[in-house]
């Protein structure tokens, strides 16, 4: 069956972002780009599955700026078979890219959409969902196991307290959490491969898809500080101060 | 102006954060009513009736709203919703899981995880893992807002007396089926409900030792968490997870035991009202947010303070 991952560009974790001087937003410049962490999980499960021989082909999507190619070529690398940008210079709502995903499922008519639950940078836990409601399929979010057998997926979910596993018809929608799997390094040969691999660029227009917002973001500030308190020499210390000093004990 | 907020419940009792929902739906300021769906789930529509606050308890009472699942209840909010100027649910997974699906049917943007309410139409929401704080305003003629349950004090639980009103709608759309459940059984408190959380990092170094943080929580009354480090390392089950890809806490006492502070973990705990960090490394990046630093080996540390506290 066919699959269709969807991967964003994003600030690489390790980065530490500054809030700009004028609080339009985050300073981007010059800045390490990566895919997103719950985006590579996405890949690495749909390369899986294709291991497995339950997936034929792995089409990669990406709805960003033109430098999105890196992480598409990155997810061509790690073992998808063909890729997608929707090129967007613009900085998009989860609605607006879900409409745009949506748009992309119609053309490509996967069984599977497996997405990231979460960018690091937006932090909206929103595309997956939406996408699943606009689309009208079933969605198994924050997944840890993804098992296909028939015309259904079995999705094991993280959720507060525990965990829980519901069975969706396909074609269904997987967001990631981060057990589902350890995404794999590409090797160089691969890399060198996924140069060579299929990459066509779409715009929104071409698509007749609208990206009209009724969100605003006004400003965007650094989080008020928390300053470094005092070092206690002993447990008896410590246990003492939180006692009488923070009365929290 | 009413609002209209979805009660997270196991179909006995209302959770927690339902209520930290409610006073963000306060701040806002307009009528409150509340939606139960689920099934046999009388008793959690009381208790929502009992919440301050609240005006009106709507019940969805059905086979299709048993497990949440939200191919069944993201119809059932976005038809009840359209009345509404705003629909509110708690960040939790339930919240998270359903309340993007009823946006996109009702085609506008959701605000995720506000922590703070500006004005009627404007919120606050930490982007970045917590590193910046956006300021979003929405125009939409519902707007749709999951709830970060540390940013707000929760309501009384008691003291209201809402009407109790029965909804008939039933929704199933046929695409999705509950398999089943394992919930972790705990004496503790609920991590995001604790007043003390007790954390263990990499420097744990195996699950067994986790043992010591058991029993300095027990002695305290106290929940007890994990960094990613410790999680990854499969030392523990990541519904123990705190930080940006696991659970948000703000108790009045946060014990950080062999974590080193990652930007990813201070992003689920900077808001305690004290931390105290207990780590080897006096390098680690976690004394800079501590109120409370001991440079120790905790293997010591923790047992002795398990004595003294």
């Amino acid at each position: 069956m066919k699959m269709l991952v969807a991967v964003k560009r994003v600030v690489d974790y390790n980065v530490k972002v500054r809030v700009k001087a004028d609080n339009s937003g985050v300073d981007l410049a010059n800045v390490k780009m990566s895919m997103n962490p719950f985006c590579e999980i996405a890949v690495e499960e749909a390369v899986r599955l294709k291991e497995k021989g339950v997936a034929t082909e792995i089409v990669v999507v990406s709805i960003g700026p033109s430098t999105a190619q890196e992480q598409l070529r990155t997810a061509l690398a790690q073992g998808a078979d063909r890729a997608i940008l929707v090129e967007s210079a613009e900085d998009l709502t989860s609605l607006a890219v879900a409409k745009l995903l949506k748009a992309v499922v119609d053309k490509e008519q996967p069984q599977l959409v497996i997405l990231g639950k979460q960018a690091i940078d937006s932090d909206n836990n929103q595309t997956g969902q939406m996408l699943a409601a606009l689309s009208g399929y079933g969605q198994g979010t924050f997944a840890s196991k993804v098992e296909i057998s028939g015309d259904s997926v079995a999705v094991t979910r993280e959720i507060d307290g525990g965990a829980q596993t519901v069975s969706l018809k396909l074609p269904a929608i997987v967001t990631t959490d981060l057990r589902l799997n350890e995404p794999r390094y590409a090797s160089l040969p691969n890399i060198m491969k996924a140069k060579k691999k299929p990459l066509d660029v779409l715009t929104a227009d071409a698509l007749g898809v609208s990206t009209a917002s009724t969100n605003k973001t006004l400003k965007v500030e650094a989080p008020a500080a928390r300053s470094a308190g005092i070092k206690v020499k002993s447990v008896a210390e410590l246990v003492e101060k939180l006692k009488n000093e923070a009365k929290v004990l | 102006m009413t609002i209209l907020v979805i009660a997270e419940h196991d179909n006995k009792v209302v959770a927690p954060a339902t209520l930290n929902t409610v006073a963000a739906a306060v701040k806002i300021g307009a009528d409150i009513h509340v939606l139960v769906a689920g099934q046999g789930a009388g008793a959690v529509a009381e208790a929502a009736a009992k919440v301050a606050g609240v005006a009106k308890v709507l019940v969805a009472d059905n086979a299709t709203y048993a497990h949440q699942l939200p191919e069944n209840v993201a119809p059932l909010v976005a038809e009840l919703g359209k009345g509404y100027s705003h629909i509110l649910a708690a960040a939790t997974s339930t919240g998270k899981n359903i309340l993007p699906r009823v946006a996109a049917q009702l085609d506008v943007d959701q605000i995720s995880e506000i922590i703070a309410v500006v004005s009627a139409d404007t919120f606050q929401r930490p982007i970045y893992a917590g590193n910046a704080i956006a300021t979003v305003q929405s125009n939409a003629a519902v707007k749709v807002i999951t709830v970060r349950a540390t940013g707000f004090d929760p309501v009384a639980a008691e003291g209201g007396s809402a009407a109790v009103e029965s909804v008939a709608a039933a929704h199933d759309a046929g695409t999705s089926s509950f398999v089943g459940e394992e919930l972790a059984k705990s004496d503790r408190p609920e991590l995001t409900a604790a007043k003390i959380v007790v954390s263990g990092g990499r420097g744990m170094q195996n699950g067994d030792n986790f043992k010591h943080l058991y029993a300095l929580a027990d002695k305290l009354g106290a929940a007890v968490g994990a960094s990613r480090a410790a999680v990854d390392a499969g030392f523990v089950p990541n519904d123990m997870q705190v930080g940006q890809t696991g659970k948000i806490v703000a108790p009045q006492l946060y014990i950080a035991v062999g974590i080193s502070g990652a930007i990813q973990h201070l992003a689920g705990m900077k808001d305690s009202k004290v931390i105290v960090a207990i780590n080897k490394d006096e390098e680690a990046p976690i004394f800079q947010v501590a109120d409370y630093g001991l440079v120790a080996d905790l293997f010591e540390a923790i047992p002795e303070m398990a004595i003294l506290a």
